[in-house]
């Protein structure tokens, strides 16, 4: 045998190695390029949920893509942007009201189809948090919170960690399943804090 | 619940009233208790309480009439309708949808089946049917009641959906990608709820259908299904229409290739379960 036909052999060999998963990778993002075909087209404005909602941002796009589990390159550099992004308090103040907070947390309504524009969002915390003592009907999709402030302290620097954390879980996690409620402009500033003081006040029902 | 079957719509109203009054007697009593009881537990005592039935049988009644009967400008009924097991045979179809169908050339699912029937068949315009495709206090919907009536067809049949056909594994791997897809304000897919084991939103237990096969064979085998709540019977299409809702999505339209490719996902994960009837549901 000589050695070109060697060559040849070993090259079309390698060829075909390299090929297989190169071929499934082109088969998955064939596929990701016709879902996001179907669903730009197949889901359509109602009420004040307009179509253009399913146009994902990078992170979004990468959690999707990913199934929340980004290589950890990626999810460093998409957390990075998440924090670089979260506005802090003009005043330097973190902590509101907790009993608005409260109230807040209690409510799971806003920015569905059937509400409307001028309907206030919800904290929507009870959905997925423990919090308060009184309150029996919570989820467990997020981790408790009870006791938040008497476990942690309620010192500056957990004021200020607690409020990135509400106005951007992502900074932190990027694929956590915690909405990004200061960044999407879900909650305001003052809500935000409404919500640290519910935490973090040693009154409140999350401590006591 | 068959003595009722001669279609006395009176003494159905009268049913259904008791029904809606013990739901909201429950759900008065369950405030009232304050006990750290979950939805899903107070959902299986209901289901004991009425165990000889589900209200749900009324939808399927009405929908076996419409099948039926002569309908649409072209006065004729569905029992030419073919479901996936030749011309008007209903027996055992759900358990075997979302399949491709060579006719229209696409995979579809129940709802999407039965529009193209009703369309072709009746001569009824698509977007009469597309319009309004689920019922509401005020209005039945036919292509609902419809769906009741074949899927309770399904009772006791193992759900097989094939994915032999590469358009049905195309959509299959589609509805995987929409189940996991991440979009809207909250940034919130099917997975966010429903990728779990063990969790619950308030009282209310979630399925984990990405990784959990016996959650996924109870949650698509318990729909369509009465919703105690609505007094609504409510069809599959409906639950994923409401949970886009809940997601801050945009509407899915009624039986479009996005939807039909989440429940091929869905069916498929449910594979190898009896289908159990339409259900009951909070």
């Amino acid at each position: 045998m000589n050695s070109k036909l060697i060559m040849s052999i070993a090259v079309s060999a390698s060829l075909a190695l390299l090929a297989a998963p190169a071929q499934a990778e082109k088969v998955a993002s064939g596929l990701d390029a016709k879902t996001a075909m179907i669903v730009k087209r197949d889901f359509l404005d109602k009420g004040i949920a307009k179509a253009t909602r399913v146009n994902q941002d990078a992170l979004q796009a990468a959690c999707s893509k990913y199934v929340d589990n980004p290589p950890t390159k990626l999810k460093a550099k998409l957390e990075a942007a998440e924090t670089a992004a979260i506005k802090w308090p003009a005043d330097g103040q973190y902590m509101g009201d907790w009993q608005a907070g409260e109230k807040l947390a209690q409510s799971g309504k806003g920015m569905t189809w059937s509400d409307k524009a001028e309907d206030p969002a919800g904290g929507n915390c009870y959905n997925c948090h423990q919090l308060s003592g009184k309150e029996i009907a919570y989820g467990t999709i997020g981790p408790s919170l009870r006791n938040y402030g008497k476990t942690r302290g309620t010192g500056e620097d957990v004021q200020r960690y607690t409020y990135g954390r509400i106005y951007n879980a992502k900074a932190m996690n990027a694929c956590a399943n915690m909405p990004r409620f200061g960044h999407m402009g879900i909650l305001t500033e003052a809500q935000i804090k409404d919500l640290v003081a519910l935490l973090l006040d040693p009154e409140s029902g999350v401590n006591k | 619940m068959a003595i009722f079957y001669q279609g006395d719509q009176m003494k159905n109203k009268q049913i259904h009233q008791a029904f809606m009054v013990l739901a909201l007697s429950m759900s008065f009593a369950a405030v009232a208790a304050e006990s750290a009881v979950t939805d899903s537990e107070r959902i299986e005592q209901y289901r004991e309480m009425i165990s000889d039935g589900n209200p749900a049988e009324f939808d399927e009644m009405r929908g076996e009439e419409l099948w039926k009967k002569p309908g649409g400008p072209k006065m004729a009924s569905l029992e030419k309708c073919n479901l996936g097991k030749g011309a008007g045979v209903v027996k055992g179809a759900y358990a075997e949808l979302p399949k491709y169908f060579k006719d229209t050339r696409r995979v579809q699912d129940l709802e999407s089946r039965l529009l193209t029937c009703m369309t072709t068949l009746q001569g009824i315009p698509e977007e009469e049917i597309t319009a309004k495709p689920f019922a509401s206090a005020k209005k039945a919907s036919d292509i609902s009641s419809l769906a009741t009536y074949v899927v309770g067809q399904s009772k006791g049949v193992k759900m097989k959906v094939s994915t032999k056909h590469p358009k049905v594994k195309e959509s299959y791997e589609i509805g995987k990608r929409i189940f996991n897809y991440r979009a809207g304000p909250y940034d919130f897919g099917c997975s966010t709820c429903h990728a779990t084991s063990g969790v619950r939103i308030r009282m209310q237990d979630l399925p984990n259908m990405r990784s959990n096969k016996k959650d996924a064979q109870i949650a698509y085998t318990g729909w369509p299904a009465y919703r105690v709540s609505q007094g609504l019977t409510r069809s599959f299409q409906w639950r994923l229409n409401d949970c886009f809702r809940q997601q801050r999505f945009p509407e899915p339209k009624f039986a479009s290739e996005a939807t039909i490719a989440l429940t091929t996902y869905l069916a498929v994960s449910a594979n190898g379960a009896e289908y159990v009837g339409p259900g009951l549901k909070r």
